[in-house]
């Protein structure tokens, strides 16, 4: 958590005392007293870790895995005997022999008033609340039997709601001030879009001068949404319209789904994190009315064809035609958030995005397109909808540029916790459901398209395709089960070097009519990397300013939510280390499972070549439809 | 221009005759532990409020590993009703820099900065032109007056006005340049402070104290005072009396001893430390000023039979609603609820039982706050509701409101 890079202000930083190596050594370790029962900790333990490894509830509010401590609810408070005042146990890095109680008289009372405080001033009725029984504040209300409110309740908005931006909605009536967000949005993702202003009672958490969140930079990951404890963050609802849609009987509705989202949806069913429920979701999202059900995945896939052809194409120009201001290292294009974030924050390197969109936006134009021709429906009548694990998406589909197909190529992205509360709706259990596969044209993808999901997915799923294509020899037989571990895990940054050696095989027909051969690949070594989260993102970029290492890479991939996608702003909220860890083992699970591990090997996507883009990857069709442009926003929005 | 009474005031501790540079030139004669121990010997306590011991804070400074530490003045003198660091740095600059020099000698700083309060803007010229002069004579700058490899400068930074940048990891959270929040403790600024440096901060007085008593030693500075509050005070005494102004007298002093030396007349309360101190009313006038009965940074305000107590306290929570920093929920909301409730008992629109609510509302505020503004805002309800309980629940309509 020690980050000297770090902007958030010391007053919400953590006091690390580092922990020792040798725990078991003398001096390592000290012995405390929690609730009279004896307990050796490691020195430097947080009072609330102390307490929670043996298993003692203490409540927390503002406290959150992800984040550095802030210590300003005083929900924690403990007794520290010896100590004139409660001490926030969240904040209390443990370094001398203390007796520690945590639910004495004046305890409870003080977290009480805490509770009873909070409320006061929390405006709105909890069944009036997106975020009703998955609220940490209804939750410690709960806890403490608050039955009545001690010190009135506020009876009046006191806020505008600001729902400017596509992505997320600002309800300050429901502000706790837990500066989780500003701790998000400051210190995880290194954005600083929010901070509190003012002081005493007039205290706010606000954008800059107060503008609205969608004239501010920004990028709309909505991570300040999963880490929200109440209602006064949430997403941008779009489900209304779309029941509307389906209802329309003039309208052919089609859902495509990415993996992420599948990978989670369970828990907004009460399965523990970590369980995949994609075809069962395909039945779902049928019975809740749609048309068809695709799958991100096949666009992924594509994805993966045209990037990395985009890719090759530049690694040509650069090695063999020696053409000079070919942007390298490539950046990955898929994460919206990421896009956003470039563009404000580093908008001289653009053109170092693939101009590839994201497999959403891709399936978006094809739908408009192949499919509405394929079914023989105008596409004015096709409404596309798409569930994401993301908040950005909800931006992206919504740029002006995104509409190549004639029509808004994806009319609303929908996140999963949106696509959990329409299927509640319907009266339909998920877990419950028969399993069912997605619709033809596109069919099952590939697990390289559903392990885009986790940060290093892209890139794995490139490099199964990138060694192939090269060398000619199969992914399996480089590495083992085709599973690539260096780009795998939670790593902020990971690098990874792809040596081709000697042996290069024959250009595959789909891209011979741009590379000769690969000759000029022998010997070569493909060196890339992965990034996650932005504040990850922003070490990579000063690094590549700088001319670091990570400046001769080839291709990165970036994404702007921590873990990835299924770690993304629209996923079901808590979020944690140990929850996106499980949704990651699901992902990568699945994959295994499939027969199908390599875009390139996809039949649906190797037939839309030949029949609908049929000048290949890259190629003009594929421009129109499957790629996209940028925009230099800068930091100063007027 | 502001006066400067230098000539006329009387004590015996800190308003005496000094000269500039005498108590840092036998410092640097000592060694470094020898001064500390001086220091620990004249018991002194921090002059700000909290009476933590000052040489005990300079201890941990000084054993803080680290080749960055940092000596930092609190002249943030934001507490209602003080004033008393503003006549020492216009009157005795040479008393609140000496010490200052002596204690980035002891800890080992090679900076001291000084927290200017932002109202006492007008002082910064003839204090930059103060260290100026310091820097001539080698007080300040390389290798002071010949001690080798002593190097120390001071510099001052103005503050813009936050009440809560006194308390003293808001001061440093402000001396970064971030909003003036206070910090969670552990740590403290002893080992990681200023720029996650040690770092000692002192109230104004301490420092000049610190002068004192490194010239005359702790033995003398400890026949002043009692016992456990040793040496003087120095108070600023506002409000109704005759002659209000700073004075410096020793610990242990009563309140009526200080009525009677100011020339109040039918005093009726007594607020002792500010809108965070308590208040009190004549059956608590025999009690003493000191640490071991009724502590103050030294803010002393009068108020005569004909104030309005409801309003003295409207007044303070007003204040408190107002200078939170607003990051912790009790102290932010808490103090709001205080101050509705004083406004229910100015409309005699209340009830006994919320009024009791209120009462420990405000106590669990003085534990679980998590700075010193919270933990103290709420002394100046809980005393004046139980000291003048009969004046203001019987506020209006003849005494028969609450129910």
């Amino acid at each position: 958590m020690e980050n000297k890079d770090t902007r958030a202000p010391k007053s919400q930083q953590p006091h690390v005392v580092p922990k020792p190596e040798h725990p078991e050594h003398i001096g390592g370790s000290i012995s405390i007293e929690i609730n009279e029962k004896k307990v050796v900790v490691p020195m430097g333990t947080t009072i609330l870790e102390a307490c929670r490894n043996e298993g003692i509830h203490v409540p927390t509010l503002c406290h959150h895995d992800d984040l550095c401590v802030a210590g300003v609810c005083r929900i924690c408070v403990v007794e520290v005997e010896g100590m004139r005042t409660l001490q926030a146990a969240c904040a209390f890095p443990i370094t001398a022999p203390i007796k520690i109680k945590t639910s004495t008289t004046m305890v409870r009372k003080a977290r009480r008033h805490v509770i009873d405080l909070m409320l006061s001033e929390h405006y709105g009725e909890c069944y009036a609340c997106v975020r009703n029984n998955n609220c940490e504040l209804q939750s410690l209300a709960n806890e403490y039997n608050v039955d009545h409110y001690n010190f009135g309740h506020v009876k009046e908005s006191q806020h505008e709601v600001d729902d400017s931006s596509y992505s997320v909605v600002r309800d300050m009536d429901k502000c706790v001030l837990c500066k989780r967000c500003v701790r998000t949005c400051i210190d995880l993702q290194e954005v600083g879009v929010l901070e509190a202003s003012n002081r005493g009672d007039e205290t706010k958490i606000a954008t800059f001068l107060d503008k609205d969140l969608a004239d501010v930079i920004c990028i709309n990951c909505g991570q300040c949404i999963n880490r929200c404890p109440t209602g006064a963050l949430h997403e941008k609802a779009v489900s209304d319209p779309i029941w509307e849609a389906i209802e329309d009987p003039t309208k052919h509705v089609v859902m495509q789904t990415a993996p992420s989202p599948r990978a989670a949806i369970g828990e907004e069913f009460g399965l523990p994190a970590g369980h995949s429920m994609t075809q069962e979701l395909n039945t779902a999202i049928r019975r809740i009315g749609f048309d068809a059900v695709f799958d991100t995945n096949f666009t992924a896939d594509l994805t993966i064809i045209e990037e990395g052809t985009e890719l090759i194409i530049r690694l040509f120009q650069a090695l063999v035609e020696k053409k000079e201001d070919v942007a390298l290292p490539q950046f990955t294009s898929c994460s919206p958030g990421w896009v956003k974030y470039l563009e404000h924050f580093y908008p001289e390197y653009i053109d170092n995005l693939s101009t590839a969109k994201s497999p959403q936006q891709m399936f978006g134009a094809l739908l408009k397109t192949f499919y509405a021709e394929k079914i023989g429906v105008d596409p004015k009548d096709i409404v596309t909808v798409a569930t994401m694990p993301c908040a950005a998406k909800k931006y992206e589909c919504n740029r002006p540029e995104m509409n190549d197909s004639g029509f808004k190529d994806v009319d609303y992205g929908l996140t999963t916790r949106e696509l959990a509360k329409m299927i509640k709706e319907a009266g339909i259990n998920l877990p419950e459901m028969p399993k069912s596969h997605f619709d033809n044209p596109f069919g099952d993808a590939s697990g390289a398209g559903l392990i885009f999901g986790a940060t290093g997915g892209v890139m794995e799923a490139a490099i199964r395709s990138v060694v192939e294509f090269v060398t000619g020899v199969k992914a399996e037989d480089v590495f083992e089960r085709a599973n690539v571990m260096p780009v795998r895990g939670f790593d902020g940054i990971k690098i990874m070097e792809i040596p081709i050696g000697d042996q290069v095989g024959p250009v595959p027909e789909l891209i011979k009519h741009l590379v000769p051969n690969w000759d000029w690949l022998k010997g070569a070594t493909l060196k890339v990397a992965v990034a996650h989260g932005t504040a990850n993102a922003k070490k990579v970029m000063e690094d590549i300013k700088a001319g670091g290492e990570l400046s001769k890479c080839h291709f990165i991939e970036f994404m702007a939510c921590p873990g990835g996608c299924l770690g993304g702003g629209g996923q079901p909220i808590p979020t944690s280390p140990e929850i996106r860890k499980k949704r990651a083992e699901a992902i990568y699970a699945e994959d295994e499972s499939l027969e199908l591990r390599k875009s390139h090997e996809n039949p649906h996507v190797v037939q839309l070549y030949k029949e609908f883009l049929t000048e290949g990857p890259c190629g003009h069709k594929s421009h129109e439809l499957l790629h996209t442009h940028y925009t230099k926003r800068g930091k100063y929005i007027a | 221009m502001v006066e400067n009474l230098r000539e006329t005031r009387q004590g015996e501790v800190l308003f005496t005759d000094y000269t500039r540079g005498e108590s840092v030139k036998k410092a640097l004669s000592m060694e470094r532990q020898d001064v500390l121990f001086e220091i620990k010997d004249s018991k002194l306590k921090g002059r700000g409020g909290a009476g933590f011991p000052t040489s005990t804070k300079w201890m941990l400074t000084a054993a803080a590993k680290s080749e960055e530490k940092y000596v930092v003045c609190n002249a943030d003198e934001g507490e209602p009703g003080t004033f008393k660091d503003r006549v020492l740095l216009w009157e005795y600059p040479d008393l609140v820099f000496d010490g200052m020099i002596i204690a980035g000698y002891v800890i080992g700083a090679k900076e001291g900065i000084l927290y200017l309060r932002g109202e006492y803007e007008y002082m910064l010229p003839s204090l930059e032109a103060y260290l100026e002069e310091l820097r001539k004579d080698n007080l300040l700058g390389e290798n002071i007056c010949g001690k080798e490899g002593f190097n120390y400068d001071i510099r001052i930074h103005l503050g813009h006005g936050a009440y809560v940048c006194g308390e003293e990891t808001a001061l440093i959270e402000s001396l970064e340049g971030h909003r003036g929040e206070a910090r969670n403790r552990p740590p403290f600024p002893v080992t990681t402070g200023f720029n996650k440096k040690p770092t000692v901060v002192n109230n104004v007085e301490t420092l000049a104290a610190v002068t004192r008593i490194v010239e005359k030693g702790g033995e003398w500075y400890k026949t002043h005072g009692t016992d456990k509050s040793t040496g003087s005070k120095l108070l600023s005494v506002s409000g109704d009396c005759e002659k209000p102004g700073v004075y410096e007298l020793p610990w242990g002093t009563t309140i009526s001893e200080l009525l009677e030396k100011v020339g109040a007349k039918n005093t009726k309360a007594v607020q002792v430390g500010g809108a965070s101190g308590v208040c009190l009313n004549k059956a608590q006038f025999d009690r003493t000023l000191g640490y071991e009965d009724v502590g103050t940074g030294g803010s002393v305000i009068i108020f005569d039979e004909s104030r309005d107590m409801l309003k003295v306290l409207k007044n303070f929570m007003e204040f408190f609603v107002e200078e939170s920093c607003g990051q912790c929920i009790p102290c932010r909301v808490g103090n709001t609820k205080l101050l509705e409730g004083v406004e229910m008992i100015e409309k005699g629109e209340f009830t006994f039982g919320y009024i009791n609510k209120l009462k420990d509302l405000g106590k669990s505020m003085q534990v679980s706050s998590k700075c010193g503004l919270g933990q103290s805002s709420p002394n100046s309800f809980l005393t004046i509701l139980e000291n003048f309980k009969d004046e203001i629940l019987n506020y209006a309509n003849g005494g028969r409101n609450g129910k």
